[in-house]
């Protein structure tokens, strides 16, 4: 039989209450959010259930959100797969924008590993308990977080791309 | 120590230091990339080795990051496609197609039939493409030059009907918001038609160059395997998790461009060794080159494009001759068409494995956040773990069957 999502819903407000809410069908994929404090054990919790079976982490990714209040500034997605019932999920959990920290899903999946470094890389979302939390795709001597919203695609302190070359200024000179 | 060129406080100088004062023997540092023949891309491996064993394994990735995401968060629609074109450079048209069906997805927009036939086609094709690249290299990295110079013709006529498609090849860029660029022309069924009528010879003597040969059933069988629960945890998909021997693939699990409609099997492996990758890659293109010809068979007659004005760029021509035309171009490129604010989570089988694209929108014309989950990032994590205990040339065959794509790993 399928796992329905209003099931997964039940379970999961009647295990963890106040701590799951924002439950919303988006398209193809069941949402909802969750308290970054039991972001882990809701993890868990969908993993190892016999009924809920959700055995492959997708994808990890971070967000960020500067418009937001301060509690709500940075976001951190996981997307799951149940293969046996066939059901994806999504579930965010939102952080804070001056220290962002959430739990390490490393424990639960080994693909959390390099995923978080990467979150952690673009965001600076710490992964508490990451057994190697350090920058994977940018240089480690980078003293910022680059996907964050305030920094533009392009240095507006670059030199080499003078308007002047590329017919952008008036007299062209 | 100095001479390892390693901070003292690297947890391998602490192995070296340990072994030296145990027995005296001498444990060495190899570095394998960044720019090595055997990687077929630029990732550097740090190897603990006891002679020719290796002990212990670290990976540095990077090297060709290219901030996708953050310039997708600066692009409009239109301009993301060239991204994904270069992620898995070896099947672009799979990236390509997958960001339409997201795009798609997201503006509720219904794809006519004829136009999913002709995308499953060229995602087969390029599902081809990137297998004969990744099994004849493997021959390569096991001794085997001939097999590559052979099949790599076949993956140039691929190249050919991308041509005839959408005028590139390598990175195609291929396709619109809803359909193609225009209509196949008679030459694309044409080569496509010589294509398959030529290529299953030529790939049956491949296998039977290869699949039964002893020298290289020696050098691939049992070398980096990986168990089911591991590659799984370890976020496998595509054909290495298949050699592993389960069955997940995204074609069949969440169906998208009709492909419930084609008949077709999942080869699966058993141990999750480079043979069994090498043999489920193999019998992936026989099934793929199935789902081409039912294509052809079943080929629906209609239009190349969904009847989508605000989203599908119009032809030049018209743009030049009609206003109607010219005030959706500038609509579209100007970026003033509507667009919901959601989150779209899109999947698809690409040649490694589940290529995701997480989208969210916010209204305006670039994405608010765009993510791409890229199979080889994920499960090239695993290496480092397949490669303990085996010797160096097994390191190498293992790297080379997983098909790590280094524009992939890095985005």
């Amino acid at each position: 039989m399928a796992l329905e999502t209003s099931v997964i819903q039940d379970r999961l407000t009647q295990k963890f209450g106040e701590n799951v809410t924002g439950f919303i069908q988006i398209k193809d994929i069941f949402s909802f959010e969750v308290a970054a404090s039991s972001a882990n054990e809701v993890l868990r919790f969908l993993k190892e259930d016999p009924q809920m079976r959700f055995n492959f982490l997708t994808d990890v990714c971070g967000i960020h959100y500067p418009d937001n209040d301060k509690e709500r500034q940075f976001a951190v997605t996981y997307h799951m797969h149940n293969w046996v019932d066939n059901v994806r999920i999504r579930f965010k959990s939102y952080l804070n924008g001056d220290n962002p920290e959430i739990d390490t899903a490393t424990n639960l999946f080994l693909s959390a590993n390099w995923q978080e470094r990467e979150t952690y890389d673009f965001y600076g979302i710490v992964f508490n308990g990451h057994p190697q939390l350090k920058r994977i795709l940018n240089m480690d001597e980078m003293d910022v977080f680059p996907m964050r919203k305030e920094y533009p695609l392009e240095d507006g302190g670059r030199t080499d791309k003078d308007d002047r070359f590329f017919g952008r200024t008036i007299d062209n000179r | 120590m100095s001479d390892l060129l390693l901070p003292p406080e690297h947890r391998y100088a602490e192995m070296i230091k340990k072994r030296q004062n145990e027995d005296g023997s001498e444990l060495s540092i190899l570095n394998l990339g960044p720019t090595h023949p055997a990687t077929h891309g630029i990732f550097q491996n740090i190897l603990l080795m006891d002679g020719e064993r290796v002990l212990d394994g670290e990976g540095t990735v990077g090297y060709i990051h290219r901030a996708f995401e953050k310039i997708a968060e600066n692009r409009p629609f239109y301009q993301i496609t060239p991204l994904t074109d270069r992620m898995n450079y070896c099947s672009a048209p799979i990236n390509n197609m997958a960001w339409w069906m997201t795009l798609e997805k997201t503006l509720d927009i219904e794809v006519p039939k004829r136009v999913q036939y002709m995308r499953v086609i060229v995602m087969e094709l390029a599902r081809i493409a990137d297998h004969i690249i990744c099994n004849s290299v493997l021959g390569v990295d096991t001794g085997a030059l001939t097999g590559f110079l052979y099949v790599f013709q076949y993956r140039e006529k691929i190249y050919e009907i991308y041509e005839e498609i959408c005028g590139s090849r390598l990175t195609t860029n291929m396709g619109r918001i809803g359909g193609f660029e225009r209509d196949w022309s008679p030459a694309v069924w044409k080569k496509l038609d010589e294509f398959l009528n030529e290529f299953p010879g030529i790939w049956a003597e491949f296998e039977n160059l290869l699949s039964r040969n002893r020298i290289f059933m020696d050098r691939t069988i049992g070398v980096g395997p990986i168990s089911a629960e591991k590659a799984i945890s370890y976020g496998f998909t595509g054909p290495n998790l298949r050699a592993a021997g389960i069955d997940y693939d995204v074609r069949v699990m969440t169906p998208y461009s009709s492909y419930e409609d084609f008949e077709f099997d999942i080869p699966v492996g058993e141990s999750g060794d480079t043979y069994d990758r090498f043999c489920v890659r193999n019998a992936e293109v026989w099934e793929s080159l199935k789902i081409i010809r039912q294509a052809i068979d079943k080929m629906p007659e209609g239009p190349f494009h969904a009847n989508v004005p605000d989203y599908y760029l119009p032809p030049k021509e018209d743009v030049y001759n009609n206003m109607e035309a010219l005030i959706y171009h500038f609509k579209i490129v100007m970026g003033e068409v509507p667009v919901p604010k959601t989150e779209i989570y899109h999947a698809v089988e690409g040649g490694n494995g589940e290529l995701g694209f997480y989208l969210i929108t916010d209204g305006s014309r670039t994405p608010f956040r765009l993510h791409f989950r890229r199979p080889c990032f994920i499960y090239y994590q695993a290496f480092n773990d397949m490669i303990k205990g085996q010797m160096l040339s097994d390191a190498i065959a293992t790297l080379s069957s997983l098909n790590v794509i280094a524009g992939e790993l890095d985005a």
